[in-house]
């Protein structure tokens, strides 16, 4: 039977994130909540409130980029996750928008580190 | 001076509810907001998203609740500050207070109601190497006057409408328009995509992409700036060059009235009225925190409604008031409408 939470915590996987003062934190993330990487950020606290997901969460500004460190395969940009890349400050060839990137098995282990503040 | 009972900083769907709430009290109010237009963050970032968690409406779009809002509040006759950005506030010695904006319009009231949401919205300004020591010496963020480009060398950066549609207006105005964005594809509106291409095929655009301007060329006045593509670098010569990266919100001045600021937020007494530390001034939606702060839509509108009760008790502290229904007292607008419900009709049988 299939609920919506299940009482372990079997789904969560671990995180690395480097916050903006440089500060590494490795953090559990839920897959089973509907969760993306900067929803976690937030909701460990790891950039001040304000800063981060701006726009809620709809690639429509960049507060969430973040700079992804490990070679984990993660899913393609969509166009305006790319658009918005596109527009954005202090891009490297390693952003990401934390927004866009669900949270999912297959991220175990990534390490990601935080874009400056615009 | 404009006077009226509610000042309303914001005139996102919080500010615009209050308006109803407190035109049930028959208490006036004003908004004032930076953006031209009404809606807030729902007008300028996600008009045409869905929101699916306004209670009764299982899909809205952002800018249909705006619309809604405004036909809601439309009776109460609400006056508007639009374009104008809050900058002070001062209190008066009869309680009041007065709120100067950014193009100096004064407005006064007892209440002073903050729904600023995320801040006022402010161009977001590339980090280029000094590029705020030539703000107004020939880099600008925002065209306010198409005419100071008249045959000007215009160089606009960014890869949206605003770059777009700025580059075309600005071809039969400017002596050049140069357009660098940092990817060959844009993501404006496509009939803007297809002029700009047009123009740039008839001579009249000059198109650079993928390219980045890297810094700024000039002593006390903008001469030029210096544009990467590839591993090329150009130095181009401009009277103006205009970043256009869209609008991001800030708390702006706001953050220097005396608040008590936590968490990029106002505090307020949730558990009461939704006052900040200053009596007079509440501070209701997304621009508020409280312990368990949801920053919801829906969490703004009642936070407009508690606050609307206390602003009542707090102008009128003689006066003793009980919440009425809609549905019992009807809509009464200050323009002469009457909104009720109908009667029953009895009809005897014979």
């Amino acid at each position: 039977m299939k609920q919506g939470h299940a009482q372990s915590m079997e789904q969560d996987i671990k995180i690395t994130i480097i916050d903006r003062e440089g500060v590494t934190h490795q953090v559990d993330a839920p897959t089973d909540m509907n969760m993306n990487l900067m929803e976690v950020v937030r909701a460990y606290e790891l950039a001040p409130e304000g800063t981060i997901g701006v726009c809620g969460g709809m690639a429509m500004c960049a507060s969430c980029q973040c700079y992804v460190l490990s070679d984990h395969k993660l899913p393609a940009k969509s166009d305006d996750e790319d658009a918005m890349l596109s527009e954005a400050f202090h891009v490297e060839e390693n952003s990401r928008l934390g927004c866009q990137l669900h949270i999912h098995e297959n991220m175990d282990g990534l390490k990601v580190e935080l874009a400056p503040e615009e | 001076m404009i006077k009226t009972d509610i000042l309303i900083i914001g005139a996102g769907p919080t500010g615009l509810f209050t308006v109803f709430e407190a035109g049930l009290l028959k208490l006036k109010c004003h908004l004032i907001d930076a953006l031209p237009q009404p809606g807030g963050q729902c007008s300028e970032i996600y008009p045409k998203k869905p929101i699916y968690d306004i209670p009764a409406f299982p899909e809205i779009l952002a800018g249909d609740l705006v619309d809604n809002l405004m036909k809601q509040i439309e009776p109460f006759q609400p006056g508007f500050t639009l374009g104008e950005r809050a900058e002070t506030i001062e209190k008066q010695e009869d309680g009041s207070f007065v709120v100067t904006t950014s193009k100096g319009t004064r407005h006064q009231a007892p209440i002073v109601a903050i729904a600023g949401g995320l801040g006022s919205f402010e161009p977001r300004k590339p980090p280029i190497n000094s590029i705020t020591e030539f703000e107004d010496k020939g880099v600008e963020y925002i065209i306010r006057d198409p005419e100071v480009y008249r045959n000007k060398k215009v160089v606009i950066s960014g890869g949206g409408d605003s770059a777009l549609d700025w580059s075309i207006f600005l071809t039969d105005v400017a002596s050049s328009v140069t357009l660098i964005h940092r990817r060959n594809e844009f993501r404006g509106a496509l009939d803007s995509v297809e002029k700009v291409q047009e123009l740039k095929n008839a001579g009249k655009i000059e198109l650079i992409t993928p390219a980045e301007v890297t810094a700024i060329i000039g002593a006390d006045q903008l001469e030029g700036v210096t544009i990467k593509t590839g591993d090329q670098v150009i130095n181009k010569e401009c009277d103006h060059f205009i970043p256009l990266f869209g609008l991001a919100p800030k708390l702006g001045p706001i953050a220097d009235w005396g608040l008590e600021i936590e968490k990029n937020a106002i505090k307020v007494n949730n558990a009461l009225d939704y006052q900040t530390n200053i009596p007079g001034n509440y501070a209701i939606g997304d621009v508020n925190t409280y312990p368990g702060k949801l920053k919801l839509i829906l969490c703004g509108f009642h936070e407009a409604t508690m606050m609307c009760q206390s602003a009542y008790q707090r102008i009128f502290p003689d006066k003793r008031y009980v919440m009425k229904y809609t549905t019992v007292g009807g809509v009464e607008g200050f323009d002469g409408s009457k909104k009720e419900a109908p009667k029953a009709v009895i009809k005897a049988i014979e």
